[in-house]
């Protein structure tokens, strides 16, 4: 079932642009003021993924102490916040290199089918969250027998 | 000094390949910080989803190589995808004079601090100058 599907293709393009509007400017024209503290620049990356009972959504948080990630979910969205605590700076040190970021973060996905809230896990590996979250039962794709008449 | 907020952008996070007439393996160039303070240098860097007991950091000439490979399997079928994950690989130019036998590597969190303290020859030291 990897073939290539259009729906999904456009939902994924509708996800971009809604992620492009999201940070668009600090005047946010096309959003309410009163939402969580959006940053401009998503953090963390998301990957979905699903199976007929399961959806599957893993974020990349290095460096974010397990404990300290905040994961609530709302009927079809689920939002992960946190923060990733700045490097200690010493005294007299010579920065040769700074790649890496910090800060607080929130982020807010909508996932592509009704989840059962009570059926919810996470875990947290080397860096990578993985949410494990069941369909709720009218998601399920049904098997229907068909008897012989 | 905190000029980089969470969400910056890093360019070389992308997948790459290391060498392309060589080889087809492909490596992901972590982000990393180096900092350097009067007792050695520390580097940090990003290494989500490395396997810690093959996480490989070397010094060999004067170059510093970090590689590790990555466990990565995502269950079901994918719907949408943000990060690919492939094994990282990056090298540095680092002094002669630091004491790589002292280095000290951990990995927590997905994040690699690697320590390796300054050759006492090396140490800044303070010498008195007494005025006859």
């Amino acid at each position: 079932m990897a073939s290539w599907d259009v729906f999904r293709e456009l939902d994924n393009l509708r996800r971009e642009i809604d992620e492009a509007f999201r940070g668009a400017g600090l005047n946010r024209p096309f959003g309410t003021a009163v939402l969580s503290p959006a940053t401009a620049r998503r953090f963390p990356l998301v990957n979905f993924s699903e199976d007929e009972g399961h959806i599957y959504v893993e974020a990349l948080v290095p460096g974010v102490d397990p404990k300290e990630i905040d994961l609530s979910v709302l009927r079809n969205t689920v939002t992960i916040s946190g923060e990733r605590k700045p490097f200690v700076e010493q005294q007299g040190q010579i920065v040769h290199r700074s790649e890496l970021g910090s800060g607080k973060f929130s982020r807010t996905l909508e996932l592509p089918a009704d989840i059962d809230p009570n059926n919810i896990s996470a875990e947290c590996r080397d860096g990578i969250m993985t949410v494990t979250m069941a369909k709720a039962e009218h998601a399920k794709p049904k098997k229907i027998d068909i008897r012989p008449a | 000094m905190a000029a980089h907020g969470i969400t910056e952008k890093n360019e070389e996070r992308a997948v790459q390949s290391r060498e392309e007439t060589r080889s087809s393996e492909k490596y992901i160039k972590p982000a990393v910080n180096i900092i350097e303070t009067e007792e050695g240098l520390t580097l940090t860097a990003d290494l989500p989803g490395a396997i810690k007991d093959a996480l490989d950091v070397n010094v060999e000439k004067g170059i510093l190589t970090i590689s590790a490979p990555v466990n990565h399997n995502m269950p079901g079928r994918p719907d949408y995808t943000e990060f690919e994950l492939a094994s990282y690989y990056r090298q540095f130019s680092i002094p002669e004079s630091l004491d790589h036998e002292k280095a000290k590597a951990e990995f927590t969190n997905g994040i690699l601090t690697l320590r390796v303290p300054k050759a006492e020859v090396a140490k800044p030291r303070k010498i008195e100058v007494k005025v006859g």
